[in-house]
């Protein structure tokens, strides 16, 4: 096994292994942390794959402004142990066991797929570099870039509005 | 690596934050694994971007690139989207002062 190999199952089992602490954390902090650990491991991936801009970008936005709200929320909150009190055990179960049947169904249907066999491209390949998108997203896909912003523009009008304390 | 190991990575992660959905009773870590699950499409778009442009990078040089722009305007809708659900959700504080989902679950009363 090289080392890109010995890398991609450290980082996946690092993602999988910070997902299920996010789900099975007490403290809503501590999830959120965990939660960034996730997104390390996948921007991780993002690199290895050489999808330099989506790698840094998803650093920039998820672990370092998404999270960052999440925080902000939680600590307004005051939120210091996640207090359940009637924890409904068959709930959880029943959770669990509905998670597991659909990971065996997805599993199970794309285990012959079509594309399997195919690799994908490790460590080169220049799709990934900011320039080469930024050549599509300004030529091709330049409305749905506008409209974004509009987008942008309409989240936080609702939410400035929606977070008003007004009559 | 082959594709359909990013496969499994992507419908792990994916089905993990389904049973964080279905489990928890915190409505900010229900919204977390939505972000999760947002993540492992991600991941699986960009898998596919790579192998695509593998397989036809001879007649098409620019072939997978659609996909990560793909990813990067679902970034940005998950962005818009997580600041007006906190805001909601800071409102719903504000009024019940709990984010349990069963209680916030019988709005009317």
């Amino acid at each position: 096994m090289n080392i890109s190999e010995i890398l991609f199952y450290f980082l996946s089992a690092m993602a999988l292994g910070s997902a299920i602490m996010v789900v099975v954390s007490k403290n809503a902090v501590h999830s959120v942390l965990w939660l960034i650990v996730t997104f390390f491991a996948i921007s991780g991936h993002y690199i290895m794959m050489n999808a330099q801009f989506l790698g840094i970008v998803n650093l920039i936005v998820y672990a370092g402004a998404i999270m960052v709200l999440f925080l902000f929320v939680i600590m307004l909150m005051n939120m210091n142990a996640d207090s359940e009190p009637k924890k409904n055990r068959w709930m959880k179960m029943a959770g669990i066991v509905a998670g597991g049947c659909l990971l065996l169904v997805l599993v199970a249907a794309l285990k012959n797929a079509e594309v399997r066999g195919q690799q994908t491209q490790f460590n080169e390949g220049n799709i990934g570099l900011i320039q080469n998108l930024g050549q599509l997203l300004f030529t091709e896909y330049v409305v749905p870039f506008e409209i974004s912003s509009v987008l942008f523009l309409s989240a936080m009008v609702g939410a400035v509005v929606i977070g008003k304390k007004g009559d | 690596m082959k594709i359909e190991f990013y496969i499994f990575l992507s419908i792990a992660l994916f089905c993990i934050g389904i049973v964080g959905v279905l489990t928890r009773r915190n409505a900010i870590i229900v919204f977390m694994c939505i972000e999760l699950m947002l993540n492992a499409v991600n991941l699986l778009l960009v898998a596919f971007s790579k192998m695509h442009h593998l397989a036809i990078a001879a007649t098409n040089p620019t072939a997978g690139t659609d996909a990560q722009l793909f990813v990067f305007f679902i970034m940005v809708v998950a962005a818009a989207e997580v600041s007006v659900g906190l805001a909601i959700i800071v409102m719903m504080y504000r009024n019940v002062h709990s984010v349990d989902i069963n209680f916030l679950n019988r709005l009317k009363h």
